[in-house]
Parts: C-alpha cells; structure tokens; sequence
C-alpha cells in the first residue's frame, strides 16, 4: 500500500510540471496586454516598459518560466499584478473559504444524491424511481448561475430569510457564516447530486443481485434492514470514492457560483485574474488547485482499496 | 436581515478589531448598526495607493480615504480640501498653495508643505506611478514655509489644479510611504476622515472612522465597508433585502424597481464622461475602408443614429444624449452644436455623395458587456436602415486596449469616464500625439487650439477655444459621440444627506443614517 | 462540474443489439430523454422555417412586451421576439452542444485508443498529459480557451472540446486497455495482423457504446457549459441568439417583473439538457451487459 501511493507521488509530480507549463503557454496565447490594462489611462511608454521590466514581460517565454518555477520551488508564487498582494498570501485567505463551500456542498450533495439512489434502485422501473431521478437530475440540468440569481430574488429580496450574497467568516460570526454560504451550497450541491445518484444507483442494483443479500432477504430480514444494514453498507464503497473525486473538481468548479453570490473564494479570484491577465495569480491557483486535484484522486484511489474489503485481502 | 444580527456580528468584528485597533471600536459595538455604513461596488478596486491605482472604483474608496488638496463642488468649482487657498503666478508657471493647519495622517505624522513635497515627487517619480502624464508639467516642488508651497511649472498649465483635486493630489504619510515603497497600497497612511482597516480582496475593504479628522464632526458613521458585487442584479437584490445601505451604478434598468421599493431611494447626476464610437482613421491597415477615409460617410452613420431614442431604449431616458466630449450640463458643452436629428435620407445622400457602395460593411469592436451590446445593436438596425451592414465584434476590455493601440480595429465602441476639466476629455484623444489617440486623428489646427486652452486661465476664453474645435471634430468625426451615463445610486430611505456627484464618487461628509 | 464521473458504470462488452433495442424502448428515461431531444433537435431544424417572425428584428415601440396573441413569449430588452429567438437559440445551443462533443471525441477518441493499445512511451507520455490537463478545472480551461480565441459560438464550442478532449482519452484509453485482453484480439495480434485493421475491426466496435453514453451525457454538459461562456460573454455573439446568451440578458429584469425573456430560454435548456442527461442514463441501462 505505502509503495502504492509512493508510486503515485511519483508520478505526480511530472503531472504537476506539466499543468504549470501549460497554464504557463496558455496565459501567453490569451490576447491583450496585461500591462495596458494594469497602465490604465496613463500611457506614458516609459511608464509601461518600467512596468514591463518589473514583472519580466519582456524576458524570452522559457526564462519567464524557469524564473517562475525557480521561485515557485522555494515558495514564492510572485505577487498579483492588479492589487500587488503575494499570490500565496491570496491562496491562504481563499482555500478555506473554497474548502468550505465544497464542504458544504457535498453534504447537499450527498443529502440528495444517496437517498435518490437508493430509491431509485430498490424501487427500479417503478415511478419512485423516475422521481428520484428526476429529483437528482434537475439540478444538473439547470445552469448554477440562473438558479442562484433566481434563489437571491425569491429566498433574499422576497422572503427575506437570506442574504443575498457575500462572505461573513466564521471567526467573524458562525451563524453569520452559515446563512451566507447556505444558499451558493445548495446551488452547487444539487448539480453534483446527479453523480451521487447515479453511483449509489448503480452500485445499489449491483449488490441487490448479490448471494449475501438474497440470504439476508431469504433469513426473513425486513426489508429496510436488509438494505440499510447490508446493501447499503457494501453500496456506498464507490459513493466515497466518487465524492472524494468530485470534491477534488469542486475546488475551482464553484467559478460561476461565487462570481454570482460574490464569494470570494477561488473561483472568484481565477476568473477574475483571467480577465485581468493577472498571470501569476491564474498560475499559482490553477497549480494549487491542480495539486489538490491530484491529492484527492490518490486519496479516493487509497480509499477505494481501504474500504473494499475483497481488495484488502488481495 | 435583523439588527440582532448585525450588532452580535459588529460586536465580534469589534472583538477582533479591538487587538490592532486599540480598543476604539469596542465602546461603539453596541449602536453599531446604525454606525456602520456599507457600500455596494460594482468592481473590487485594484491598488490602493493613490498614485498606481488606476480603477473608477479606488476613487469611491479613496474619497473617505485620502484626503486630497483641493475638492471639486457638482458644479465643478474647485474648493479647499487640505489646501485652504491657492493663487496662480503672474505668468501662469507657478501655484502657491496654502495649507490647512493642524492635520494629520492616520499614523500621528503631521501634513505639511513637506508632505506635499514628497507625495508629489512620489507622484512623478515612483517607477510604477501612473499619474505622471497626470503633472507632467509640474517642474519642481518648493517648500516657502511649512504651511506654503509652491509648485513651479515647466509652461502655463491651467489643468494642473484639476489634476490635483483627484488622486494626484491626494496626500500619504511620507513616513508610511517610503517605509513601504511600492506596496503602499496594501496598507494606505492617508489623511482622509476614516482610516484603513483591513482589505479581503474580492470581499471588503474596511475604514475606520479616524478620531484625529480635521473636520470629523462631518463625518456620522464610525465605519465603512465597501464590497464589491460585480453583478448588477446581485447588488440590488442586498440593497433591497436590506444587507447593504447604498449601491453605486444602479443599472438604468433597475430604477423604477428601486424606486417602486417603499424602503428605497434612488439619486442621480450625469457622470464627466462620455461614450462613443472611435473611428479608425489611419492607425495602420485597418483605416483604410470608406468609413475611415471618408468623413462624408462618417458623417452618413452619424446621421443614421437616434441618439434619442438609444437613451430611451436601452437606459429608460436615464441618461443624457450627446454629440460632443462634454455633457449638456458642463460649461464647456458648445450649444451651438446640437445634437443632429436622425436623417436617413440625408445619410442615404451623403453616402451616394461619396460614391460608396452600399452596404457599408464595418466592423464595430465592443466590450462584451451588456451596455455596450444593446447599446451597439440598437445602432446596428438604426444604420442598417441608411446603408451600413456593421459587424459587431465582441472583446474583452483587455484585448480591445491591445487591438486599438495596434491599429486592429475598424470602430470600436468604449467610454472615458471623466474628467472635471475639459482638458481631460479631449486632448488626449484628439492631438496628433495624444496618448489615447489610438485612432490617429491629426489636425494641427485641433492641437493649436487645445495647447493654448491648456494656458488659458480666462473661462471665456477656453470655451471659445473648445468650442472651435468641436466646430472642427463634429466634421471630422473621429468619435462619434453617443451619450453620457448618468451615476445612479440606490440607497435606503434613512439615508439622509447625500449629494449626487457628477464625478460618481460617494463623499461621506454630512451623510447620516 | 460533474462530467469526468458519470460512466463508470459502463463497461466494454455490449449486449447483442436486438436485445438492446428491446431494453431501450421499455426504458421509460430513455424513452421520455429521446423524446424532448428529438423534439427540440425538430424545432432546431424546422423552426425557423415555420416562424414567421425574424430573431434580430429590433423594434424601438415594443420593448419589453409581455407576453400576448402578437408575440407568444413576448419581446426582449430590443423589441426582438422572445420567441423566435428561444427558437434560432435552440440551433445555437444544440449545435454547441454536439459540435463540441464531436471535437472532444474526434481529438480524445484516436488519442485514447492509442495509448491504450500500445502502451508502453505513447502511453505514458498521454497519460501524463490527460492527467494534467484533467487537473486544471474544465470550466477554468475552457474560458481561458475561449479568450484565447476570442468570443464567438465557434470558438465557444472548440473552446468546449479541447476542454473535454481528456475525458474521452481517459475513457477509450481505459476501454481499450479491457478489450485489447480479450480472446480474439490476442488472437488477431498472434496472427500478425496490422494493427490498423485490429483497432478498426476488433476494438472499436467494442468500445462504441460507452462513448455513446459518455457522449449523450457531456452533450448535456457541453449545453450549460455553452450557457456559463455565454454568461461571461465568451459564447454567441449578439444580435444572434443562444440560450445562454438570452438568459445573461433577460436575469437583469427578472426583479422588475419581466419574467418572460429569462424564464422561456430558460426551461429550454432545462428541458433540453434533462432530456440529453435521461437519454444517457437510459442508453448506459440497456447496454449494460451487468443489467437483465
């Protein structure tokens, strides 16, 4: 097991290299001028090659990026070209806003997805499980950024029981905290319900068609126990793998989310550091996110052969 | 939301402020939701240094921030600030300034013509300053005595004072500054009536109110928080469930829901800038179409445009129509010009005058946001109608800064968003070598007469000037000018004491709640 | 975004056709999922030639119009009707939708069937690749694209496509990794025939199905994703119309009570993007073998 995830971290870091590169030459393809945007209405050209100088632009592409990575090795991700803030000092005031949020996401996710799997195996081909995938499917299918400007006008400005957006920390005030990050966490939950849906769905009906559940069912067990106690149990094995992989992808996929409910986690910052051209913000949080990516993936990979006990035993 | 919570979440903001604040907030937590203002922006503000910052919204937080040597009124006189009075030399090369006694920075060190000397300097010398085409004309700096200072002038230069009423004459503590160089900005020592407390970059900025003010008693709330909500909608919908006191930029759509709210008000002034269309003249390959090489076929498009009815359609008559750099209020808008009326047969004339073949074809850049998108496709069937088949091309703001320095564009449709001397609306855009000139224009008659207006202290005599080259340019058309947006706020009805400000700012002095 | 996780269900060898046929017409998903996607691939196609109304119409005296016997859903913030415009839009997000799966398949597919059919330096230096691109978020990847290229519905959808290329890598690579060990193609490799001829005679045929499901339900994804460029200005380009486009606009005058322009490209997506994702569940259900 120890070889096995040794080996994985191996072979991570030239997938993490890789990632850097590539958020590296895409940056350069993007059009525009970051420094004319960073210039504003001063177009004073000596102003503008000072400012080019001062952040390397005018340095061959590979240079830029072995100054960059150089620094990045010994912790020092550069500082953000429109407010002059270190990068790194960003990702810590952002990730566990970001963690947060998927946190609590998941939890929506997982509230709505498991039961909805459930029923729709055990009640397979009946309309029980059409609504309950239904009930998983339409948060999939509805874009995130029209449900939550739809649940600001109904749930803040008409029932007045929410804020409409923004971010309270909870050092600041936990109920605070909470109300502010309820609503964006049902947005993004309920489209990752599907996923959740269909694992526990699929894996449900595996286990029904099992021998130890047919025994269970045949010893005269009640039938809630025989799937809440035996079925489930074994079902759930690649619903834990799944949601470990889906909140890897939550860490960034939460961009048209928090652009809506202004929360100022990662995907805020990204988009708004794609748009600014702020290259080493949008390099140092894609390299963050990628790395927690990774992580994640060996973690649902270990967690897979933990928790299967036919693997275990191999 | 309620009071409740509101006054535990500022007893605990006070809790915390208390370990670097020393204790000041603490004593107000209890009434602190009467006393804490927040303000809606619809951008979070980049730098916050006066001299590198460079967004409309770093201004909004810069006038409770930093104090600046002379203000500017609605009407656009220019009034005391840190400076009390100041007088012009004989010649026009110099400015004396005289200074307000007894102010201090938010770090206890005191304002004084040495002050002004540095900021200044700083101004014109700090490599990553982008105010220096800003005072470029500012020679030297002279300290007469610790409440007098003199700036001397490289030639007479009327939009100096202009110039100093904004971030160029906004004052940092010298100590803070060149203790922190280039990262002034992420923890700003100004003089202004509240002070930096913390910044959460996409989230807040947080002011304190600065006991040591000048003229504190103006000042009623012992906070500001500013968050950005760049969503339009989204900043309404707090304003409207109460989590946020006034919003800037209350789209010109969203004014009758504002006002149908019995819990809100709405104010409004029109803003010192303009939108247009510029023209490609002669930056490279791409002017040479009819459209840039023929003014009767500028002039045709013009003609096929219903200012009017742009205003109506898209912004609900909230803004104000226009066809020079100067909106209708400002005293250098030259009346003599009007606004043409839609002609269609005339533009249809115009364009067979110039033995051009229709449909036009052109293709108009525009900034992917939704103002400039209806605003650009209400022109696109109103000029269908004359002869013009236009292309709308939708960029990023960074990519279409890029493509007009390098000449990569036919039109392009963007703004300015002001100035509140004339000077800075137009002589940048227009003079042969005008560093916003990105569409080539060239008259030297247009940069004879705006040099000298720039030395021109009688009002009069400025205005003629103006209005002769606007006599010239509503020929020539290398901007089509369209309308002036409006600033609108929306705020809550308690709100009381605030004035509408052609500038867009929100200035705190004497606003209670 | 979901899209990487939802075929792991599916598996390479497929049921006999006839059987499947059967499964798929008494699968009720697939059948009601087939239904709304055929029926707005119909209004894609037809629709515009039945309307009589023209999308880019603009009209200064009917801005904003509720919806009445003139204009059935109504007129957008120009006087343009909502109708017709819900009705070209259905053109623009269907085409964003199978156009860039199509890209993400035509660029994914050779590559995964490649590395997974030969192994060895190929395989890993894809791999490597698919992996890193994988862990930069989809949506990330796809607006930096999209400004790469500049907005447009056409670069939307390339931007879309490269973006979920590594999906498909990921998927045919693994499918093919499971076919390659079966019987007969072992035996066709013993037999020395070329490797050209075994890719197109053993192993496709046989990985088929999971891409059609894996595609079916990224369709699905490639629609809201059109939707999220569009949002952020990077998708269809006015005056013409796309959903996405359509609900950026009509959102901003949802609080003044001008429901019509947001609500009705709205519940096309909805509908639109549910009926691909029932299509997909229910094709995964009839061709998998595991499932009687």
């Amino acid at each position: 097991m120890l070889n096995f995830i040794a080996r994985r971290i191996l072979i991570a870091i030239p997938t993490i290299v890789l990632v850097s590169i590539f958020v590296f030459v895409l940056q350069k393809l993007l059009p525009g001028d970051p420094i004319l945007v960073l210039a504003g209405e001063e177009r004073d050209p000596v102003v503008i090659e000072a400012l080019r100088e001062k952040y390397r632009l005018n340095d061959p592409l590979p240079l830029q990026y072995f100054a960059w990575a150089f620094q990045a090795l010994q912790g020092n991700l550069g500082i953000s070209l429109r407010t002059n803030l270190p990068v790194l000092d960003l990702i810590g005031e952002k990730l566990p806003v970001t963690l947060q949020l998927a946190a609590m996401a998941m939890t929506f996710a997982l509230a709505i997805g498991i039961p909805a799997g459930i029923m729709a195996a055990v009640k397979k081909g009946t309309w029980w499980d059409y609504a309950a995938t239904g009930l998983a499917l339409w948060g999939l299918s509805i874009p995130n950024f029209f449900l939550g400007i739809m649940l600001i006008f109904l749930v803040s400005v008409q029932l007045n029981w929410l804020p409409a957006s923004g971010y309270v920390s909870p050092a600041e005030s936990l109920s605070q905290n909470l109300r502010t990050l309820v609503m964006p966490a049902f947005v993004l939950g309920n489209a990752l319900a599907a996923s959740i849906m269909r694992h526990t769905r699929s894996a449900m009906l595996g286990v029904l068609k099992q021998d130890y559940v047919r025994t269970a069912r045949a010893k005269g067990l009640l039938e809630r126990v025989v799937i809440m106690r035996h079925a489930l149990r074994n079902a759930l094995v690649p619903v834990v793998t799944v949601a470990t992989l889906l909140f890897g992808e939550l860490l960034a996929g939460a961009v048209l989310t928090e652009q809506i409910f202004t929360i100022p986690g990662f995907g805020k910052l990204i988009v708004d550091a794609v748009f600014n051209r702020d290259y080493a913000v949008v390099q140092g949080v894609v390299l963050c996110t990628a790395i927690g990516y990774i992580g994640l993936n060996l973690l649902a990979d270990v967690l897979y052969v933990v928790l299967n006990p036919r693997l275990r035993t191999r | 939301m309620t009071k409740k919570h509101t006054a535990t979440a500022a007893l605990r903001r006070g809790l915390l402020a208390a370990t670097f604040v020393a204790g000041a907030c603490a004593a107000f937590a209890g009434a602190a939701s009467a006393q804490n203002l927040r303000v809606g922006l619809a951008e979070d503000p980049d730098v916050l240094d006066p001299h590198q910052a460079r967004t409309f919204v770093g201004r909004i937080v810069f006038t409770a921030l930093c104090d600046k040597l002379v203000d500017v009124t609605p009407d656009l006189k220019f009034v005391p600030r840190l400076a009390t009075s100041w007088e012009w030399g004989a010649d026009g090369k110099s400015l004396t300034f005289k200074l307000r006694d007894g102010v201090k920075f938010h770090d206890g060190e005191p304002f004084n013509a040495e002050a002004v000397k540095y900021n200044i300097e700083r101004a014109k010398t700090l490599p990553e300053s982008r105010r220096k085409s800003e005072i470029t004309s500012v020679a030297s700096i002279e300290v007469v005595d610790p409440l007098t200072v003199k700036l001397v002038l490289s030639q007479p230069d009327v939009t100096v004072l202009a110039q100093l009423s904004d971030r160029s004459g906004m004052m940092l503590s010298p100590k803070a500054a060149a203790a922190a160089g280039a990262a002034a900005g992420n923890k700003p020592v100004c003089s202004g009536p509240y002070q930096f407390v913390e910044r959460v970059q996409n989230d807040r900025i947080v002011l304190q109110r600065f006991p040591d003010h000048w003229n504190k008693a103006a000042y009623a709330f012992e906070r500001v928080t500013y968050l950005p909500i760049p969503d339009s909608t989204v900043r309404l919908a707090n304003l409207r469930s109460g989590d946020i006191d006034i919003i800037e930029r209350l789209e010109a759509t969203d004014v009758k829901t504002a006002k149908a709210d019995a819990n809100l008000k709405t104010a409004s002034a029109v803003g010192l800038g303009y939108q247009g269309m510029n023209i490609n003249l002669a930056n490279g390959e791409r002017a040479k179409n009819p459209l840039g090489q023929d003014k009767r076929v500028r002039q045709a498009l013009e003609l096929s445009i219903d200012r009017d009815a742009i205003n109506q359609v898209v912004f609900e008559g909230q803004f104000a129509p226009g066809n020079q750099p100067f909106p209708p209020a400002n005293p250098y808008n030259a009346k003599e010009i009007p606004i043409p009326a839609r002609d269609v047969n005339k533009a249809k004339a115009l364009l067979k005058e110039a033995g051009v073949t229709t449909p036009v074809a052109v293709e108009v850049t525009m900034a992917n946001n939704p103002r400039s998108q209806a605003t650009m496709q209400v022109i696109q069937s109103m000029a269908q109608e004359a002869g013009f088949a236009i292309k709308l091309k939708a960029t990023e703001f960074a990519t279409m800064l890029n493509e007009g320095t390098k000449g990569d564009f036919q039109a392009n449709q963007y703004g300015w968003s002001g100035r509140p001397d004339p000077d800075g609306n137009i002589h940048a855009f227009v003079t042969c070598k005008g560093g916003l000139n990105d569409w080539k224009y060239c008259n030297p008659e247009v940069d004879k007469l705006l040099d000298e207006a720039r030395t021109l202290a009688d009002p009069a005599r400025r205005k003629a000037n103006y209005t002769a080259v606007q006599q010239i340019l509503s020929k020539d058309l290398p901007t089509i000018y369209l309308y002036h947006e409006s600033w609108i706020w929306g705020m809550k009805k308690k709100i009381d004491g605030f004035v509408a400000h052609p500038d867009g700012m929100i200035r705190l002095d004497n606003v209670k709640g | 975004m979901s899209l990487a996780l939802d075929t792991a269900a599916a598996t390479a060898s497929t049921a006999p056709r006839s059987r499947v046929w059967g499964k798929l017409l008494r699968n009720r998903s697939a059948l009601v999922g087939g239904f709304v996607v055929l029926l707005f691939a119909l209004i894609a196609t037809l629709g515009p030639w039945i309307l009589p109304w023209d999308p880019v119409k603009t009209s200064w005296t009917a801005v904003r119009k509720a919806p009445s016997l003139v204009n059935w859903f109504g007129t957008d913030e120009l006087g343009r009707d909502v109708l017709a415009r819900v009705v070209y839009g259905a053109q623009a997000s269907l085409m964003a939708g199978v156009v860039s799966v199509s890209i993400a398949i035509v660029i994914g597919g050779p590559l995964g069937v490649i590395a997974g059919y030969f192994g060895g330096w190929t395989d890993s230096i894809i791999s490597r690749c698919t992996e890193a691109m994988l862990a930069c978020p989809f949506l990330i990847l796809a607006i930096a694209l999209g400004s790469v290229l500049g907005p447009s519905l056409v670069n939307a959808m390339i931007a879309i496509g490269i973006a979920a290329a590594p999906l498909f890598i990921r998927l045919t690579r693994g499918q093919t990794l499971t076919v390659k060990t079966e019987d007969y193609v072992e035996g066709a490799r013993a037999v020395g025939l070329p490797h050209r001829w075994i890719i197109i005679r053993y192993i496709l045929p046989n990985i088929f199905a999971p891409i059609l499901v894996q595609a079916t339900l990224i369709v699905a994804q490639a629609i809201i994703a059109e939707a999220s460029l569009s949002f952020l200005g990077l998708g269809q380009q006015p005056p013409s119309p796309s959903w996405g486009a359509m609900l950026n606009t009509g959102k901003n005058f949802v609080q003044q009570g001008q429901w019509w322009m947001s609500v009705f490209p709205g519940v096309a997506i909805f509908l639109t993007v549910l009926g691909f994702n029932l299509l997909g569940d229910g094709l995964r259900d009839a061709l998998d073998p595991r499932e009687s």
